[in-house]
């Protein structure tokens, strides 16, 4: 059913009388004739109903639209997007249109971009591991396979090269390259970040198995909202149904809530915390729940989202619900960035919820679950003794305070610390973690079973 | 007919409201999706949806029910998983959730369970008396209760036998007519259901956990927050009190949390013994799982369908504790629904009913004398999860305004990877003065004594620290550099428990008591120690504030012979130290 013109345009929003049979969710087709502008074709979704009245959430700009030039088309459908394995390999813009110049695919299948929750008795726990190869993560917050966790950012901390360097090295370790995929979205980023990513990706030799959506900092901001949920049908479908092992990396999260806020404000919501609707949490949770393993499947979706914290507040609404939903997260720290030291992850607040079960004996070495849990502890202490230290002087601690100091600078330099090429073993990873406690006197390793502490410790230097 | 004239969202308006009644279940649309009334005006019915409303139009059919939202309460509940409004999940269609689903309890409603009855006919019965038994799981024995309400002279019983919970087990003749008894029983969750006479709380919840067992107990039919931001282990907390409080019956409700999380519990608890009964801990639990992407009406209603389950096995006599996780989630369930209602918005959004709703769920706890006589509990543990860490959000305060128990989560503890991260400083428990009878009788005397001392330790440590902070702890006389080891004692060999450690994961009371004593005894010699002129440093050269600390990894739980080498090793090092120090001395 199509209809000509409409009662009212609001910034993003359209307002429609007397349309019959609109269906909630449904996808609609707006056609433009905007004379000097030319035509456009725009997509939009309607979000409510309301008696006779219809609003209709438009993706994309509506300059140069008019009651009198365009067209809006009611499909009857949810937004849905086509997909076949032909997608590896592929670009496509925040809308999911083809955009490499490549022709178009031909899906096999049509999915509702907006998925379905998994039934959590469906579900399988997750338990393997997956090697990036970077200490701090391996060592202290290991990231298991159908695991969500986020890294926590700041403008300038180099989130992108530790991304990229995880997809290279993740993807590098898969046991057999055939059934890895990387599922990469792209909301609101500079073109500089999309090209380095798309170098990372040719450089590793990976880019046939990757998929990218794409929405640019310039791109309309209600498309921000679809390109995440396009990504994620796209990883579904390749893990449930292709049984492949996708790495989903979302970049910015902060950019798809500020599209969420100005969308939520131009609709006259009534606001949360900082202007963010009430139902952020919601929204957040529609999309990072789309991670994991399940029944009848042999794939998984792990979701890397990476979001910049404004001003570096982690009690920000963006990383503090997005710590709510993910299980666990990567934060990055300005103050270990200017040491100099890369990756500059904060190994305190940073946390994998799902290691606890995919580490130790039957999976990494038995001493892994006690040696993480001590790191941990040890670098707190070295951290009360450098704040300490600024206050009395470094001469002045205790000879036990001295050698967590040196615990501290050694933990931040060797563990923490490495190159942006090198792939640390987990054999090598939990080794440097050794040598970095004995520093320490073996009295101090207080979170150790007394057996483990006997078989590695062998000895302080 | 009654059709769909606006949506938005889960909330729904429906023409003809004077066919609705407030509260009354409807089916909505083709596949029929379950809501619920939340308002009538002019003529109109504003319904929530408990299941997606994408592809819903105007013009489709609303149907009422006549009953309010209630949950089917039969056999097979046990161990099995329900979505927030009593639908078993292990039905509800393949790896995603369908719309439309149907409620039955156990989703093997044909399934026979063998009945076992214990009345005959023209027998006198009164509500809530149980009429026949059957064991629902090896940890459970399901009771026949008669409903609230009902009671009379039995006409008749089917006989001991095989039924399915939808058979007629027997016909009792009330005041108001014939009623039929089945298996399954249904009941309003928004109705707290009745009992007799409430107790005043007298004995605790004991949960193998040290620190809230010792320092923050919570009795049986109490109530308690676990507040903390994101990773302090609000959920490792509240499955280690799932796993080992001694209750009989647990209830978990995963309310707008992780689906991963539902699926460890149910991997978990499927593989854990029950140490009192000897079959897997899920035998004795009952989960609703609404994560956090589900529909947000539901997990408004999945608080109420969890504290009617466990009421329901309160009334058969049981002990039962309710895990809300989290009960933030739950209240921002209320401030969406009520933003889409475009009602006036008190404290950050959240709704003017925030904190009655709040205090109508956790005064559903209590210790009871249910309706048949018997002794029940429901105990409520509610996670708390403020955003941004922030106690004084409104959600946090309204909850402490209506428990009794406070368990702080602090994410500099957490950070150190201190679990559980209760901050000794932040919680409290009034139940202590209640619970002091109970643990004179079961800990001994001299329990009150030695808890007292122990929190004062803690809270001299808390103070010496302060000035630590800033002139270095070396400097400090030697007596508050004693308080500062056997706080470190107190606090990484008590306070600290390794949920992962076989010994470690549970604690029995006895244990506890014994671990309490000891560390006093160990701070008593040590300031003898002192007194007789010797220094700190001597005791923390003889390593003898690590080896208690290794006591709790001490795998014969509580035995006094266990113990009696700490005791021994604490007198060794006094002698070691105090002879030497009168040597110097020429004494």
């Amino acid at each position: 059913m199509e209809y000509k013109g409409f009662s009212e345009l609001n910034g993003q929003l359209m307002f429609l009388d007397g349309v019959k049979n609109p269906v909630f969710d449904e996808l609609v087709r707006i056609k433009a004739d905007r004379g000097v502008y030319g035509e456009e074709q725009l997509i939009g979704r309607v979000i409510k109903i309301s008696g006779g009245r219809v609003v209709v959430q438009v993706f994309g700009r509506t300059d140069g639209i008019s009651n009198g030039n365009s067209v809006c088309a009611f499909t009857g459908r949810p937004m849905e997007t086509g997909l076949s394995a032909d997608i590896l390999g592929r670009t496509f813009d925040g809308l999911g249109r083809v955009c490499d110049g490549r022709g178009d695919i031909f899906p096999v299948t049509r999915k509702d971009i907006n998925g379905s929750a998994i039934n959590p008795v469906k579900r399988v726990y997750p338990r393997n591991y997956i090697k990036t190869g970077i200490s701090a993560i391996d060592g202290t917050a290991t990231l298991i396979r159908g695991q969500k966790l986020p890294v926590f950012s700041g403008n300038g901390l180099p989130h992108d090269r530790l991304a990229a360097q995880i997809v290279r090295q993740a993807s590098a370790e898969g046991e057999d390259g055939k059934n890895f995929a990387v599922v990469f979205a792209a909301i609101g980023v500079s073109r500089d970040t999309m090209d380095f990513f798309r170098q990372t990706f040719e450089e590793s030799g990976a880019l046939s198995r990757v998929v990218m959506y794409v929405n640019l900092a310039s791109d309309p901001i209600a498309e921000r909202l679809i390109t995440p949920r396009l990504a994620l049908t796209a990883a579904e479908y390749l893990a449930f149904e292709k049984n492949m092992h996708v790495l989903a990396v979302i970049t910015d999260m902060t950019s798809y809530a500020e599209a969420l806020r100005e969308v939520s404000s131009s609709c006259g919501e009534i606001p949360g915390k900082k202007g963010y609707p009430g139902y952020l949490y919601s929204e957040l949770a529609s999309l990072f729940e789309r991670a994991g393993i399940v029944e009848g499947s042999s794939g998984s979706v792990t979701q890397i989202p990476i979001l910049t914290m404004p001003n570096d507040d982690i009690t920000h609404p963006m990383p503090d619900l997005t710590g709510y939903i993910t299980e666990g997260q990567i934060v990055l720290d300005r103050r270990l960035h200017l040491k100099g030291v890369y990756p500059p992850i904060a190994v305190l607040p940073s946390l994998s919820r799902l290691m606890k079960d995919g580490i130790g004996d039957k999976y990494t070495r038995r001493d892994h679950p006690a040696l993480a849990n001590q790191l941990t502890a040890s670098y707190a202490k070295a951290e009360e003794a450098e704040a300490l230290a600024s206050v009395i002087g470094l001469e002045e601690l205790s000879e036990t305070d001295k050698k967590y100091i040196a615990y501290g600078k050694m933990f931040e330099e060797r563990f923490i610390g490495q190159k942006k090429y090198e792939n640390r073993s987990m054999e090598e990873t939990l080794n440097i973690g050794w040598d970095c406690l004995r520093l320490l006197p073996k009295s101090e390793l207080n979170r150790m079973p007394p057996e483990i502490t006997e078989e590695f410790f062998q000895g302080e230097n | 007919m009654s059709e769909i004239i606006g949506i938005n969202g889960p909330v729904i308006t429906v023409s003809g409201g004077s066919d609705f009644c407030m509260a009354e279940t409807v089916k909505v649309g083709a596949s029929e999706l379950e809501g619920e009334v939340i308002s009538l005006r002019g003529g109109c019915a504003t319904v929530q949806v408990y299941e997606s409303t994408s592809g819903l139009k105007p013009g489709d059919a609303v149907r009422g029910t006549g009953v309010p939202l209630s949950v089917c309460l039969a056999p097979g509940m046990a161990g099995n998983v329900f979505d927030g409004i009593g639908r078993p999940l292990k039905s509800c269609g393949g790896i995603y959730i369908e719309a439309g689903a149907k409620k039955t309890a156990s989703g093997a409603s044909e399934k026979k369970w063998s009945v076992n009855f214990c009345v005959a006919p023209s027998e006198t019965v009164f509500e809530g008396q149980t009429i026949a038994e059957t064991v629902e799981t090896p940890s459970v024995v399901y009771k026949v209760t008669v409903p609230p309400g009902t009671g009379g002279s039995v006409l008749s019983v089917s006989g001991n036998g095989l039924y399915s919970t939808d058979d007629v087990l027997a016909l009792i003749s009330t005041p108001s007519g014939v009623k039929e008894i089945k298996l399954a029983q249904h009941w309003p969750v928004r109705t707290p259901r009745p009992c007799k006479e409430r107790y005043a709380p007298d004995r605790p919840l004991v949960t193998g956990q040290r620190i809230i067992d010792m320092l923050f107990p919570i009795a049986k039919g109490g109530t308690a927050a676990i507040p903390g931001g994101f990773g302090t282990g609000k959920t490792m907390t509240q499955h280690q009190l799932a796993k080992w409080a001694d209750a009989d019956i647990i209830v978990y409700i995963g309310c707008g949390e992780r689906g991963n999380e539902m699926a460890e519990v149910l991997e978990e608890f499927g593989g854990l013994i029950d140490p009192r009964t000897g079959s897997p801990l899920m035998d004795r639990t009952i989960l609703i799982a609404n994560t956090s992407n589900m529909p947000v009406a539901a997990r408004e209603a999945s608080i109420y369908t969890g504290i009617t389950i466990a009421e329901f096995y309160r009334d058969m006599g049981y002990h039962v504790a309710l895990m809300a996780d989290s009960t933030s989630r739950w209240a921002e369930a209320l401030r969406e629904l009520s933003g889409r209602l475009e009602e006036i918005p008190a404290e950050e959004g959240y709704p003017a009913y925030l904190a009655s709703r709040l205090s109508g769920f956790y005064e559903r706890a209590g210790y009871v004398k249910n309706l048949n006589g018997t002794d029940g509990s429901v105990t409520i543990i509610g996670a708390v999860s403020p955003q941004g860490a922030d106690f004084s959000e409104p959600v946090t305060q309204n909850t402490k305004r209506f428990v009794r128990c406070f368990w702080a989560l602090d994410r500099t503890l957490a950070y150190a990877r201190h679990y559980p991260a209760i901050n000794w400083i932040e919680s409290y428990s009034e139940y202590t003065e209640e619970l002091k009878p109970w643990y004179k009788a079961n800990a001994g005397t001299d329990f009150m004594k030695n808890r007292a001392k122990i929190i004062k330790i803690l809270c001299e440590e808390n103070e010496i620290l302060e000035i630590a902070k800033l002139i270095g702890a070396d400097i400090l006389p030697d007596e508050k550099q004693l308080t500062l080891e056997v706080a470190r004692v107190i606090r990484i060999g008590f306070a600290q428990q390794n949920a992962r450690h076989e010994t470690d994961a549970y604690t029995p009371l006895a244990k506890q008591v014994k671990m309490l004593e000891l560390i006093i005894y160990l701070d008593e010699t040590c300031k003898k120690i002192l007194a007789k002129g010797a220094h700190v440093d001597a005791l923390r050269r003889s390593g003898i504030f690590d080896e208690i600390i290794g006591l709790k990894y001490e795998k014969q739980n509580g035995s006094d012979d266990g113990l009696k080498k700490y005791y021994e090793k604490i007198d060794l090092v006094f002698d070691g130290i105090v002879n030497k120090t009168e040597n110097r001395y020429g004494v």
